[in-house]
């Protein structure tokens, strides 16, 4: 399996990354490379079996409806790069 | 007296003696950090003038006569992708440069509630993703043994500096078998706990299926005493809510008869360097002189693990970093055009190119089309592979192994990819994938005086057994005591 430089672009406008035309290449030759040496998996036979997202039996684990402390604003806030009001601020979204 | 080279239990006893102080063992292990971390560069970030306020308010303790926890005043380091409330946490990525979290992951509380000394935080790969530390974005971090080669990765910065004698313990994140990888090259011990022992809570997600903190120690009896102070259910990570907890150090008997050990037939068939595949059998071979039954098995979806590790882990990583968007914390690029600007011109400058490779290999083994091929079937092999080791543990208490291939290779030796990380994840992808516990001892150098680690897997909740059989090797061979000869200063 070839993955190309268009396939690229697709992951990358997907991923959110903006490539040059020589990391577009670079990347399409790395993915292929990885995506030949799990190609091992697609060739073993899966039949019937049951695909494990968790290793653990995971069930819903319940707690009491407490009001319980929630973090401080102010000191969320400290992490953002451009704050107002309490708030983050963000390019304009809707026109 | 070189404090700084002592384990954990002969400080304590040192410490209840009156011989000396907390203050002392703290001042000891940063002179030792000062000494030889220019080289080493075990650290991204360093907190020495907390260490010693740490130390000084715990002396004061002490002189009213009050009972402290076994690690309290023991200096210990933290790999830099697991959160500490107030110090930098960095994941070692531009993106998380200036990231101080607002809490602490629930592993480090634990120790910190015992009143455990952070000397500070310890580079990794970006986002746990490389072999080397080379994908750090500050620095790599050397072996101590041989400052031309790699200390592993991603956790090289904890093994290193167990190894180098600058913490006594560190706290490490293993998730394909970074922490295993990097405890065996640096000579020390690791150990990976069960999925679901130790709570995820604050540690910065990579392959959320599989991220496990586990503790770097130099000795056996020092991992079980920091394991046991970590592990437990915590009611901010729900995959721990059925973990149980053993007396792990109450487990560490010198004795294995009767025991039955299975040795991986298919790790030692090929692509094995000479010295590990003779340090490890003949360590299998300790195992039988010391009373237990050890017999060969064979697994042979095992072989499978490394696929299905990489096409889980980069589908999870694919997801897990899609937060990183440059609002609510990390890096944030200055000018943009609008939101979406704002979104890949930050993604694309804050992370680096083994993240973003990945990142697009999970997107790719996710999308439509591509999903059932490789995710889905990924999924579906893990549960032979979980399946047949199963079938194994109900044979045997134990199953051997090399932790890696190969030992430490020299800086620039391998490319650090995708790819080379997929082929040096192939004795560690097994206990990842079927989350199962594994631990990594010394058994051997090679001919380069390298260390060579053994790898101990055992079913789900045995760490008591794997540590019981850990600590046996350990108390009739010497390997865990020779120390890397830092004679480079």
């Amino acid at each position: 399996m070839e993955i190309t430089v268009k396939d690229v672009e697709y992951l990358a406008e997907a991923a959110k990354f903006e490539f040059t035309e020589d990391e577009k290449q670079k990347f399409a030759q790395a993915l292929s490379d990885v995506i030949n040496a799990v190609d091992v998996l697609a060739q073993t036979d899966t039949q019937g079996v049951q695909p494990t997202i968790y290793v653990i039996s995971v069930k819903n684990v319940f707690r009491e409806d407490e009001v319980l402390p929630s973090m401080d604003r102010d000191i969320l806030l400290k992490n953002a790069a451009d704050v107002q009001d309490g708030c983050y601020r963000v390019p304009k979204v809707v026109e | 007296m070189e404090l700084y080279k002592l384990t954990v239990h002969e400080a304590v006893d040192l410490i209840n003696k009156k011989e000396v102080t907390y203050q002392q063992i703290v001042q000891s292990a940063l002179q030792q950090i000062h000494e030889v971390d220019k080289d080493v560069k075990a650290f991204i970030t360093l907190t020495d003038e907390r260490a010693l306020e740490d130390s000084r308010q715990l002396d004061a303790v002490k002189a009213d006569e009050e009972g402290l926890s076994v690690l309290a005043g023991i200096p210990f380091g933290v790999e830099d992708n697991i959160c500490t409330q107030g110090v930098r946490t960095t994941c070692a990525s531009k993106m998380l440069d200036n990231f101080v979290p607002p809490y602490s992951a629930t592993a480090f509380s634990r120790i910190a509630r015992q009143r455990g000394v952070l000397m500070g935080k310890l580079n990794t790969d970006e986002f746990s993703m490389g072999l080397t530390t080379e994908t750090s974005y500050f620095h790599e971090t050397r072996n101590p043994w041989d400052l031309n080669r790699i200390a592993g990765g991603a956790s090289a910065g904890a093994a290193a500096a167990v190894a180098a004698d600058e913490v006594f313990y560190a706290l490490a994140t293993d998730t394909g078998g970074s922490l295993r990888r990097a405890a065996a090259f640096c000579g020390v011990v690791g150990l990976k706990p069960t999925y679901g022992m130790v709570s995820r809570y604050g540690v910065i997600s990579s392959g959320s299926s599989m991220d496990q903190v586990g503790p770097i120690a130099k000795n056996v009896k020092d991992c079980a005493l920091v394991f046991q102070a970590i592990a437990g259910s915590d009611k901010a990570d729900p995959m721990t809510a059925t973990a149980r907890v053993a007396d792990y150090v109450g487990a560490l008997a010198d004795d294995i008869k009767g025991l039955r050990i299975g040795l991986l037939r298919e790790c030692f068939d090929k692509g094995i360097d000479k010295d590990v595949k003779e340090a490890v059998l003949n360590a299998a071979k300790t195992l039988e002189g010391l009373g237990a039954h050890v017999e060969e098995i064979s697994l042979p979806s095992v072989e499978l693990a490394p696929a299905a590790h990489c096409v889980i882990l980069s589908a999870e990583v694919s997801s897990n970093l899609g937060r990183y968007d440059g609002i609510k914390y990390g890096y944030r690029v200055e000018r943009c055009q609008d939101l979406d600007d704002l979104y890949k011109k930050t993604r694309t400058q804050g992370f680096g190119d083994e993240v973003k490779l990945r990142v697009m290999l999970g997107t790719y083994a996710l999308s439509a089309g591509n999903y059932e091929r490789y995710y889905l079937q990924a999924l579906k092999v893990r549960t032979i592979i979980k399946a047949e080791l199963e079938k194994a543990f109900e044979k045997f208490d134990a199953v051997v192994l090399p932790t890696c291939s190969t030992t430490a290779w020299k800086f620039g030796d391998k490319v650090d990819s995708a790819l080379a990380m997929f082929l040096a994840d192939k004795y560690t992808a097994p206990a990842s994938i079927a989350g199962v516990p594994a631990i990594t001892i010394p058994c051997g150098f090679d001919v380069n005086g390298l260390p060579i680690g053994m790898q101990l897997m055992g079913k789900p909740f045995s760490e008591a057994t794997l540590l019981r059989i850990a600590f046996t090797f350990e108390q009739n061979t010497d390997y865990h005591i020779k120390r890397p000869a830092i004679d480079w200063r």
